[in-house]
């Protein structure tokens, strides 16, 4: 073929030019087969160990206290009469009520709910400002309910070593039987988690007699088998996946953390250099900290994380390591506190005094009196530190729209009154050349109990009502039963005689009274007639 | 470029990507999430399965669970029609005055009225039923053929000069312009007008009194009060059907419009037109 034509031997020259210049890339297919890797990464089994100190005992009684509201909530009972339901917590949504013990909400009212959500957002920037993550450490149904189950797992298969053993184990009759065992109890308190959450759209006992007998309505299942699932799957299985992949929570909190906000901290200023070997280290002259490197704080976090690696996205600050570390310290007969809450500013300035201001690497030598206490200059931690101008500004704001809400709710109207004047036709001119309106009127008893209302016209000269439905002739006044928590919807005509209109659009007033009570309320209303009545 | 590599800060290992000397880390995604995901489009193919999904060249999949919206539709009515029922047996069977007095049963009679008022009324009677020039308005106090709610009933059912319709009711004002000299439909006019109002020559209404007396009492009675029986409407009152004023008056004595409604009961059915009886009757002129 070379000899056919000095085209292709051009061609040939081109080749063995390129070749000799082109460059060589560093490239490599993104799928390329030699490098492909799995799209998931398994978890680490994390096998928290159990606590016990002061924050343990304070995270049982808050398990305690957010379990009781949630589960025995819908069954208090709050008289209110026999006009509406006597449970003290009833999201009513077939009839479009919320009971709160004695707060009864209807639709219109939902800015209630709308402020009690600010106030929550406000509360959070509050908490999270001052004492961090807390609403993750303590208080979050993810971490109370992994809790509750991780108390089943070491009632079922023992504390943490006993657990990884099992875990290692081949599958045998003991290890199935642990394992059932374990996850028949998830499954039991998963369903009654879905439960209790349907109580509090309906009469709790009736409810649950009704779900029992099968006869409860199928959304009510369908809502227990939904919250079952999420209950075991996110308490049982996932657990820490939840708050480290799922919820957005660290990561705005993240952004609500300053330099005076409490965080649990490993302090590496008295922990550094960390030693198994502290005495031999000592002996030989060189400096240890007060850290043993026995990894209790990694074996309690129900994480998984090592908080000596510093603040981190995963630490829900449950304190838990705390407790751990400072059951070591009282056995070492040091200062409890190696772990604890501190705050960046404090953990800076006491990082500084034991690095000589950064030139060196950690010595707790300088950080304690030749007697072995503290030294002096040590940051220590005291409240006044976590309230600052941002605490006050939350605290305000939080407590301002508290106020506005007590403020609108002592004083809010239980009698209303909402008039739609007729617009088709607008008036209507009867035989004897009078002028008719047509308004709907509705009436709001907000109260469950009876009334009788007296409605009323105000203005609008020789002006009579006369209501569709009801008998009484003609008059200015006239009394109507409206039934308890309930709106009465009413058909007005008013009529006024020709020679008493004065322009084509006249204000007049509906007024409503309950006697009873004395409660008032009233509208202004347009009466309009032709413009040749004048 | 080697899947070994490992981040020096961050302990991970990388992809082997690099862009700028920016390496990508090899953070994989859990397990459950990598579940969930081909979960999700698991659960995409088998709903185009089970519902209508997958266009053909001429037809579209219809889905193995038999699902159309044209069925749901169907279905709703069908409900809705069941939830009525109870109220339209009951109207079957009572009269209009008994529907009136009953509250529930008015006021689903009123709602079911008032639609069916919007399609089949309107037309002629206005949106409002507030009527124009020619077509009566019914919100008001003055009726030619009375208000009373059986009354109202027989109007709708069996319309007003209707030929087709044995029983409609039936009357009709004659054309006076042959049988009246210009100046007595004039003076009668006067008269008629200055019942309700004044007029322009007073002059006229003497003589038109005469007039009336020979030519219109027989109908509109005596008193001009007009009479129900006949339809002839009261020309004393402030309503005026086919215009007000000498000129109107005039018009309607030489050269009389008859307005024809037709009969209803054929095409809407017995219990249509006993709800719009109601209606009609609620709009606040009823007696």
């Amino acid at each position: 073929m070379v000899e056919t034509g000095g085209v292709i031997r051009r061609d040939l020259e081109i080749v063995v030019l390129d070749q000799a210049q082109v460059e060589r890339l560093e490239a490599e297919a993104v799928n390329s087969a030699k490098t492909r890797q799995p799209l998931y990464a398994a978890r680490k089994k994390i096998f928290p160990k159990r606590a016990s100190g002061r924050f343990r005992r304070f995270k049982w009684l808050v398990m305690a206290i957010t379990l009781g509201i949630y589960y025995l909530t819908p069954w208090l009972r709050w008289d209110r009469g026999p006009f509406a339901p006597d449970q003290a917590v009833l999201v009513d949504l077939a009839n479009r009520r919320f009971y709160f013990f004695f707060i009864e909400i209807w639709p219109q009212e939902f800015y209630y709910v709308a402020g009690l959500l600010m106030m929550a957002g406000v509360g959070l920037f509050l908490v999270t400002s001052t004492v961090g993550r807390a609403w993750c450490g303590y208080t979050c149904p993810q971490t109370v309910w992994v809790d509750l189950f991780l108390v089943v797992e070491r009632a079922i298969e023992g504390d943490r070593n006993a657990r990884m053993k099992l875990d290692a184990a081949p599958w045998s009759a003991r290890k199935l039987f642990l394992r059932m065992t374990k996850h028949a109890i998830w499954l039991v308190i998963a369903v009654a988690t879905g439960g209790a959450w349907i109580f509090y759209f309906a009469d709790a006992s009736k409810l649950l007699g009704e779900v029992v007998t099968g006869t409860a309505a199928p959304v009510a299942y369908a809502t227990i088998a939904v919250l079952t699932g999420t209950t075991y799957v996110f308490g049982g299985l996932m657990r820490e996946q939840v708050c480290t992949y799922m919820c957005p929570w660290p990561r705005i909190q993240a952004a609500m953390l300053d330099e005076n906000s409490l965080t649990v901290t490993y302090n590496d200023w008295r922990g550094e250099p960390r030693s198994r070997h502290a005495k031999k280290a000592l002996a030989a002259g060189l400096p240890a900290g007060d850290c043993v490197d026995c990894n209790a704080c990694v074996a309690v976090c129900p994480m998984g994380i090592d908080i000596r690696d510093g603040q981190q996205l995963e630490c829900i600050t449950c304190a838990l390591c705390i407790d751990a570390c400072d059951s070591v310290m009282d056995k070492l007969g040091r200062e409890r506190g190696l772990i604890s809450y501190a705050t960046l500013a404090d953990y800076n300035a006491n990082m500084a005094m034991a690095t000589s201001g950064g030139t060196g690497p950690v010595n707790p030598a300088l950080v304690r009196t030749p007697s072995g206490s503290f030294a002096y200059g040590l940051a220590h931690f005291h409240l006044g530190k976590i309230f600052r101008l941002r605490t006050y500004i939350y605290l305000g704001a939080w407590s301002a729209i508290g106020l506005v809400l007590v403020y609108s709710l002592v004083t809010r109207e239980r009698l209303e009154l909402n008039v739609l004047h007729d617009r088709n036709p607008q008036f209507v001119t009867l035989s004897d050349g009078s002028i008719r309106n047509g308004y709907t009127v509705k009436l709001l008893n907000m109260i469950p109990e009876p009334r009788t209302i007296e409605v009323t016209l105000d203005g609008l000269d020789g002006g009579e009502m006369s209501t569709v439905g009801i008998d009484p002739p003609p008059s200015r006044s006239f009394s109507i039963a409206v039934e308890p928590d309930r709106l009465k919807t009413l058909k007005i005509f008013v009529r006024q005689p020709a020679d008493q209109i004065r322009k084509p659009a006249q204000s007049f007033e509906f007024r409503i009274a309950d006697k009873a009570s004395s409660e008032t309320a009233e509208y202004t209303a347009t009466f309009n007639a032709p413009e040749i009545s004048r | 470029m080697s899947s070994e590599h490992v981040d020096e800060i961050s302990g991970v290992t990388t992809t082997g990507h690099e862009w700028d000397g920016i390496k990508e880390l090899n953070n994989p995604l859990p397990r459950w999430w990598v579940t969930a995901f081909y979960i999700t489009i698991a659960w995409a193919l088998a709903y185009t399965i089970a519902y209508p999904a997958w266009p053909m060249l001429s037809f579209a999949t219809k889905g193995i669970l038999g699902f159309s919206s044209r069925n749901e539709v169907k279905n709703e009515m069908a409900a809705a029609e069941a939830g009525k029922a109870k109220y339209v047996a009951a109207i079957q069977s009572k009269t209009v005055s008994e529907i009136a007095a009953d509250d529930a049963l008015r006021e689903f009679a009123v709602a079911a009225g008032g639609a069916a008022f919007k399609v089949n009324c309107v037309q002629c009677h206005g949106s409002g039923a507030q009527g124009s020039t020619d077509f009566p308005n019914l919100n008001d106090d003055d009726w030619l053929w009375s208000g009373k709610t059986e009354q109202i009933q027989q109007t709708i059912t069996h319309g007003i000069r209707f030929a087709p319709d044995a029983d409609t009711r039936q009357s009709e004002m004659p054309a006076f312009a042959d049988v009246l000299k210009p100046e007595q439909v004039a003076q009668v006019s006067a008269f008629v007008a200055s019942l309700s109002g004044p007029v322009r020559d007073k002059n006229l209404i003497e003589p038109g009194t005469r007039v009336f007396a020979d030519n219109c009492a027989a109908c509109h009675g005596e008193n001009a009060k007009g009479n129900r029986d006949l339809g002839a409407p009261d020309l004393t009152d402030a309503i005026w059907l086919h215009g007000s004023g000498e000129a109107a008056i005039a018009s309607q004595v030489r050269a009389p419009k008859n307005g024809v409604m037709p009969a209803w009961v054929d095409r809407l059915g017995e219990t249509t037109v006993k709800e719009l009886a109601v209606y009609v009757h609620s709009l606040g002129g009823g007696e």
